[in-house]
């Protein structure tokens, strides 16, 4: 099995491992550089939960080859808490109760971070459509929806 | 929230410090920042890949399995068939004396349902198990199947599983499980209106995000360490015990962890095998559905079948119910004896019923094992008797929240079961459903409580 | 036998390695690398071309150009192809569209490729590496064609008379029901002086709606004169099943949903 070298941006910090040809980036992050943070829920494009972002776009790492993704620079949810603060989305996710079993959350912050950075005010119908590849089981979205406008309001109101 | 404290206002104690108060859930912080860690999660030096070759038939006698091919395939450690398991035959409700076993850990000599596990396949990689599972050959002898639960019942049917004799489970009480209150006939010969529907469902699935799976290391101490995430931790380890004819001491099961279940995840099907694997290789294991076999392989809620009759006077009271429940169990047991069961507890309803006669069967057919959901035996049944109520309504012109006012229980009336009822509620939360939807009723029903009946 | 990644800088040598068995393209990943993914042990190499000029969106005199790696997204936030944005936008969430390709479109079986939809309507050119063929010879052909999409081209239509739907169960999103594109050149009276209509999830890929297109020429659009143009919807399809729909089912709502997109 032919081993590809791949280098990359993670969180910050840089990555270089060694991969087998055609490895996915959700693998190589779960696997082989311990970040298990994206989770694998279909493998196909679906669900969402393997949300990263890849140079300021949110993808699925579960369709994207690791050594497609050399020099590029790579978050996670697992990188988003600075010094141990929590993010404004992962403090509103918290307090919207936009948990429940955990499974689809790194993906779904994943998708509103990307929202958020671009449209620092959105309306529901924004929040709606930045979530609408991110599949949860648990809550009926609507608490995933309160929290990532309850973040939007905190970051505007932080700003002002 | 709002927290109504008008209701119950004279029985209700008020020294509670946590209801209506918001509390941070314990499990949160690990969720928003990646931490929690899921079966998935844990990864070990060597672990191989099991992949499932599964039946592609609805039915069907293996003729033959030939797995000389797949074992060459390189990166293949190991194959597992049916003599592979220590015991190989089994079922999980039998923790609680719910015989007899039925199902194969590994088909042995027949398939009974498509997509029935008959061959592991363990590798170094996931793409190598694939590979060779595509390169087990397994010979069958295809047979008629069975799909539709009425048609599994009728004399002549093909024999879907051989371990129960006929097309349906065998209860202590027979055929099915039956309650019996007052004078059912009698009631319907004294109704007003008789009003007889049928109501059918189709299976649900689940679809957790989080597949089923487990990941287990054998241990230095001659233990296996299973990282699962069953809803069902002792009921896995004790079948897994069973099956593996291995003390439950020599299991310990890590888990609690569950990226959504909603009772999908309650059948035992991935560790026993897992652990035969880890054991008989000495290399840790991950077995972990695709999503496809989420879809199609994992148990869903089961296919439903209820047929009400009721008898009901002009002035609202339902003076006769009867109610014949089909719960399509799939080609195994697993929990759909005890759904079936819960089906005749519940019926008919929380309604204060005269005249009762409940029968439930669970009807083995060739269609995925069917198991637990979020209220199985219930919901299904809810669904019918409530559809069945509002057309009770429709056809006596009453206005149908009313018409629940009538029948609904309360403290003190004596249910079918033979057992009187306590703690209801159903009035109040009609009432405030009433306010909520605004959808009035009469001034008398307003006044009406659970606990207190009116001079 | 192992997955493999091999990338080239031009197609030419791509299209090269193409012809080997177990050979397919990687263009955004949504199609090959899910069939990897679920086990599809056909699939041993991947070939990917990394010229950024395949990712081009040209747009000038009235024509459009897409290279085959351009994304849904980037064709979903093109200032000069707003009329195509609803149908780039239909294809996926937010990070499929930016992974799903035009090239990768194109090969997508139903009940997925509803931009490929709206190409067909546009009567789009799909250029190769050695020429270039109208698109419905190319979906006619496409799954034993082993050649490499570059672009893809069409006169830009105005808003006015480019019409797309995509009906799903899910809202927002959700995989196809069915999906239809309409491109439709009316006079200042409004009456219909061609028309182009194009179906997915009605076959195994794209197809046009003929009889429909010629039951509206010469009409206004209104319902009277809709009515024969949506009883002949039906005609040449032969709708899939899948989990999200019966082809019964979607056979009986096309009339539905092609009436509305009509009357807009």
């Amino acid at each position: 099995m032919a081993k590809v070298p791949v280098q990359f941006m993670l969180n910050g910090s840089e990555k270089a491992e060694f991969v087998e040809s055609g490895t996915t980036l959700l693998n190589a992050l779960r696997d082989k550089i311990g970040d298990t943070s994206p989770k694998g829920g279909c493998h196909q494009g679906t669900c969402g939960a393997c949300s990263v972002i890849i140079d300021g776009e949110l993808r699925l790492s579960c369709l994207t080859l690791a050594e497609t993704c050399i020099g590029a620079d790579i978050k996670t949810t697992a990188g988003l808490a600075e010094g141990g603060v929590l993010h404004p989305l992962q403090r509103a996710f918290l307090d919207a109760f936009a948990t429940q079993c955990g499974f689809c959350t790194p993906g779904m912050i994943m998708a509103a971070k990307v929202l958020l950075d671009r449209t620092p005010n959105p309306s529901r119908e924004d929040v709606v459509e930045a979530l609408s590849g991110n599949i949860c089981r648990c809550t009926g979205y609507e608490p995933i929806i309160q929290a990532v406008l309850l973040a939007a309001r905190a970051n505007s109101q932080n700003a002002a | 929230m709002e927290l109504r404290k008008d209701y119950f206002a004279d029985v209700r104690k008020d020294g509670l410090h946590e209801i209506g108060q918001p509390r941070p859930r314990l499990d949160s912080p690990g969720h928003v920042t990646g931490k929690t860690a899921y079966f998935a999660d844990r990864n070990f030096p060597g672990m191989l890949h099991l992949k499932m070759v599964r039946s592609p038939h609805h039915h069907a006698r293996i003729r033959s399995i030939d797995t000389s091919e797949a074992e060459k395939h390189p990166g293949v450690v190991k194959i597992l068939t049916a003599k592979d398991v220590p015991h190989n035959v089994y079922t999980i409700l039998i923790l609680i004396q719910i015989g007899p076993e039925d199902e194969t850990v590994l088909a042995d000599g027949k398939v009974r349902w498509k997509g029935e596990a008959v061959v592991a396949v363990l590798a170094e990689t996931e793409r190598a198990a694939q590979e060779a599972a595509a390169k087990v050959k397994v010979d069958y002898e295809v047979l008629p199947a069975v799909f539709d639960m009425e048609e599994a019942l009728k004399p002549g049917a093909p024999l879907v599983n051989e371990y129960h004799g006929q097309n349906y489970y065998l209860y202590d009480s027979g055929e099915c499980r039956k309650v019996r209150f007052g004078d059912v006939e009698a009631g319907f010969a004294g109704a007003d209106h008789i009003l007889e529907q049928s109501y059918q469902s189709s299976p649900i699935e689940h679809a957790p995000t989080e597949t089923t799976g487990c990941v287990v290391v054998p241990e230095s101490n001659d233990r296996f360490t299973c990282y699962t995430n069953t809803q069902a931790m002792f009921f896995t380890l004790d079948n897994a015990s069973i099956i593996l004819q291995m003390p439950g001491s020599k299991l310990h099961f890590v888990g609690g962890t569950v990226g959504g279940g909603f009772g999908g995840k309650v059948d035992v099907i991935v560790e026993p095998i897992a652990i035969l694997a880890a054991k008989l290789t000495g290399r840790p294991v991950c077995f972990i559905y695709s999503r496809e076999e989420e879809m199609q392989i994992s148990s869903p809620r089961a296919a439903e079948k209820v047929v009400i009759k009721d008898g009901v006077m002009k002035d609202g009271r339902i003076v006769a119910r009867k109610v014949t429940g089909y719960t399509d169990a799939g080609a195994y047991s697993r929990h759909s004896p005890y759904g079936a069961q819960k089906g005749a507890a519940h019926y008919p309803g929380p309604y204060t019923i005269p005249n009762v006669w409940i029968d439930t069967y669970c009807v083995y057919t060739n269609r995925t094992p069917s198991s637990a959901m979020r209220g199985f035996g219930v919901t299904i049944g809810d669904f019918a008797l409530e559809v069945q109520m509002d057309k009770l309504a429709r056809l006596i012109g009453m206005d149908p929240l009313e018409f629940r006012f009538i029948n609904a229980y309360r403290d003190g009336d004596m249910k079918a079961h033979r057992q009187p009822t306590e703690g209801a509620a159903l009035i109040e939360c009609m009432q405030e459903a009433s306010r909520a939807a605004n959808w009035p009723v009469a001034e008398k029903y307003m006044a009406m409580s659970s606990y207190r009946k009116e001079a | 036998m192992s997955l493999a990644l091999q990338t080239f800088s031009t197609v030419k040598d791509a299209s090269a390695a193409l012809q080997a068995a177990g050979s397919r393209y990687l263009g955004g990943g949504t199609l090959v690398v899910r069939a990897a993914n679920e086990g599809d042990v056909s699939v041993s190499s991947l070939v990917r071309v990394a010229d950024p000029g395949l990712s081009r969106i040209a747009v000038s005199g009235g024509k459009v150009r897409l290279g085959a790696s351009a994304t849904m997204a980037a064709i979903a936030r093109h200032p000069e192809l707003a009329a195509l944005a609803p149908a780039a936008r239909a294809v996926g969430g937010p990070a499929i569209r930016n992974m799903a390709t035009v090239g990768g479109n194109l090969f997508a079986p139903a009940p997925y490729g509803d931009f490929a939809v709206a190409l067909l309507a546009l009567d789009a050119t799909v250029f190769t590496e050695d020429g270039e063929m109208p698109i419905e010879t190319f979906l006619t052909g496409r799954d034993t064609s082993r050649v490499i999409v570059t672009a893809v081209g069409f006169s830009l239509p105005s808003m006015e008379s480019f019409r797309f739907l995509k009906v799903s169960r899910v809202k927002p999103k959700g995989v196809s029901v069915l999906s239809i594109a309409a491109l439709l050149q009316r006079t200042a009276d409004g009456t219909v002086t061609s028309a182009r209509i194009a179906l997915g999830c009605m076959a195994d890929r794209p197809i046009r709606a003929l009889a429909t297109e010629k039951a509206l020429l010469g009409s206004k659009l209104t319902p009277q004169e809709i009515a024969p143009a949506l009883a002949a919807a039906g005609e040449g399809i032969t709708p899939i099943t899948d989990p999200i729909a019966s082809a019964w089912y979607r056979a009986e709502v096309l009339p539905v949903h092609l009436g509305r997109l009509l009357s807009q």
